[in-house]
């Protein structure tokens, strides 16, 4: 076993000794949204022709929660461990930053799977199954769990109390994920709106998400990648540069 | 002993917090085999020391290295070479005995250690715990699951920083017969405590470090050599002592006679004047001084 393997491997045993809390809670809420938005607005929103709203709400909400997810595991493993003092057992060993930082984003990545193939599989009882473009789903999932995945183990090595982590998810991670389009079209925005949506790097991920399902997007999907592989390289550079830096864990 | 290389070299570590100069350089070397102390007020650098060894804290300036591996340019050899025992009683509540063990393991990139592990546990008291979630270890074996977690990657060189702190007197004892036959296998220790007599017991050489600073190294033998001042504790036949002496013997409440003296002559010639004043010495007990005492000394004049 490598450092990085054990590393991974732990990362993985913590989030699935507390799977009702890590997996099966973000399921039951998002099958919360859905129950109560379809309920409201099946009848009254089509979106895009011929796709139910419940269809069209289904993959924002997957997606939504593999972004939560994600950030969640990575960023709350990291400030656990830093208050805990527990941080202590993977920095004595020789673990090199890249390891350190891989293995968490792994970990994180397949949390955030984890818990979007949850959201899917309840979700399909309530929506019609198609996917036009599956290549697309995986695209876009991956680079999305990866991008908070990597955007934890900043927030964690940066945060210094709960708090502080706490302000994080609620005053960037949530309006970005709720004002990205999960539960409407941009194009239903006035003008200003929607060009603020599109400075939204999380309305590319939604946006692309919901066209490997729906074969329906509000911009084209190959931008969104586009955006989306540069949002995680440049969060990715800018942890590597703090985890080589020993930025707040090695003083 | 001189044409190994050295379990611990450092030189000229400076390191300062804000504006607390925690380090002023100090160097020393630490030969392998080797039981050493390093003593200190609180503040007086020697969790910083030791948090540089193992790669927690960077040097400002000098360096640091572990069985020839510089912690910052050959950080994976020396981490490799060095087990740390942290002073604060960590644990994560996530894994039973066994997990921590083999993922702590596991981060050295150790396949197939389950036979070591094993041992330590064995040897530490675990076994029968070892499917305990940490949550629910008393202090002593969260502290002894520390130490365990130090161990599992054979580390030549074992570095433990106040070990014993709140720990009750039998897994004290337990602990340092563990750690003392780590030494005589010939692991090199390196310990800083609080409590002296342990210190003076255990460790062959000790550095003293007030302020960021070595005040004092050498071998505990020299340094207990370093205060000439003795005590002899007499009872006599007599309640009265010849004048000249009066000044220097103090009556204890048990009726003994109380002499401090830095010179063997000098009791020497008060036994002589005891014997021409016709006193009888009934009992005589001589106190050796203890590092308690070099200590205080020291630090009063560093």
């Amino acid at each position: 076993m490598s450092g990085f393997s054990a590393l991974f491997y732990k990362e993985l045993l913590r989030f699935w000794k507390v799977v009702v809390q890590t997996v099966v809670a973000p399921v039951v809420t998002a099958l919360l949204y859905l129950l109560i938005f379809s309920h409201v607005l099946e009848a009254h929103i089509e979106v895009y022709p011929g796709v139910s709203y419940s269809s069209f709400l289904v993959p924002g909400l997957v997606m939504m929660s593999m972004l939560q997810n994600a950030f969640a595991n990575s960023s709350s493993s990291l400030i656990q461990s830093k208050m805990q003092g527990t941080i202590v057992f993977v920095l004595l060993p020789p673990l090199s930053y890249l390891e350190f930082f891989l293995a968490y984003l792994g970990a994180a990545i397949l949390r955030g799977l984890v818990v979007g193939l949850g959201v899917w599989g309840v979700t399909l009882w309530f929506a019609t199954w198609q996917m036009p473009h599956p290549g697309w789903l995986l695209a876009y999932g991956l680079l999305a769990c990866a991008i908070m995945g990597a955007l934890g183990i900043l927030a964690g090595i940066w945060a210094e109390k709960y708090d502080q982590l706490a302000a994080f998810q609620n005053f960037l991670i949530l309006p970005l994920t709720f004002l990205s389009g999960v539960f409407y079209s941009i194009h239903s925005l006035p003008p200003f709106w929607q060009a603020v949506s599109h400075a939204n790097p999380v309305f590319y991920l939604i946006d692309g998400f919901r066209y490997a399902f729906v074969g329906h997007s509000d911009s084209d999907p190959w931008l969104g990648l586009l955006v989306a592989s540069a949002c995680f390289v440049a969060i990715s550079a800018v942890t590597l540069a703090l985890l080589r830096s020993g930025y707040k864990l090695r003083h | 002993m001189s044409q190994t290389i050295p379990a611990i070299h450092v030189s000229g570590l400076c390191k300062r917090f804000h504006t607390t100069q925690a380090l002023d350089g100090v160097s020393l070397e630490i030969q392998q085999g080797e039981f050493f102390g390093l003593l200190g007020p609180n503040g007086a650098g020697k969790t910083t020391l030791i948090s540089i060894l193992a790669g927690l804290t960077r040097a400002d300036s000098g360096h640091a290295v572990i069985m020839g591996h510089d912690v910052v340019r050959d950080y994976r050899q020396s981490r490799r070479a060095l087990g740390m025992v942290p002073q604060e009683l960590v644990y994560d509540p996530f894994f039973n005995v066994r997990e921590t063990l083999h993922i702590q393991s596991g981060y050295f990139g150790l396949k197939r250690n389950e036979g070591w592990i094993d041992e330590v546990m064995h040897h530490l008291d675990l076994t029968q715990h070892a499917d305990k979630n940490t949550q629910r270890l008393s202090g002593g074996m969260k502290r002894r699951l520390l130490v365990a977690q130090a161990l599992v990657h054979k580390p030549p060189v074992i570095v433990l920083d106040e070990p014993t702190a709140g720990v009750d007197v039998d897994l004290r004892r337990s602990l340092w017969e563990f750690i003392s036959r780590l030494n005589r296998e010939g692991h090199t220790i390196l310990l800083t405590t609080h409590y002296l007599e342990e210190a003076q017991a255990l460790c062959g050489r000790i550095a003293m470090l007030k302020s960021g600073r070595v005040v004092a190294l050498d071998a505990t033998r020299n340094l207990l050599k370093l205060t000439n001042e003795h005590c002899a504790q007499l009872r006599l036949d007599s309640e009265v002592v010849p004048d000249v002496w009066q000044k220097r013997l103090q009556r204890d409440p048990d009726g003994s006679w109380r002499f401090n003296f830095s010179e063997y002559s000098d009791l020497e010639t008060l036994l002589a004047d005891l014997r021409v004043a016709d006193t009888r010495v009934l009992e005589m007990r001589l106190q050796e001084p203890d590092l308690e005492d070099v200590f205080t000394d020291i630090m009063r004049r560093a």
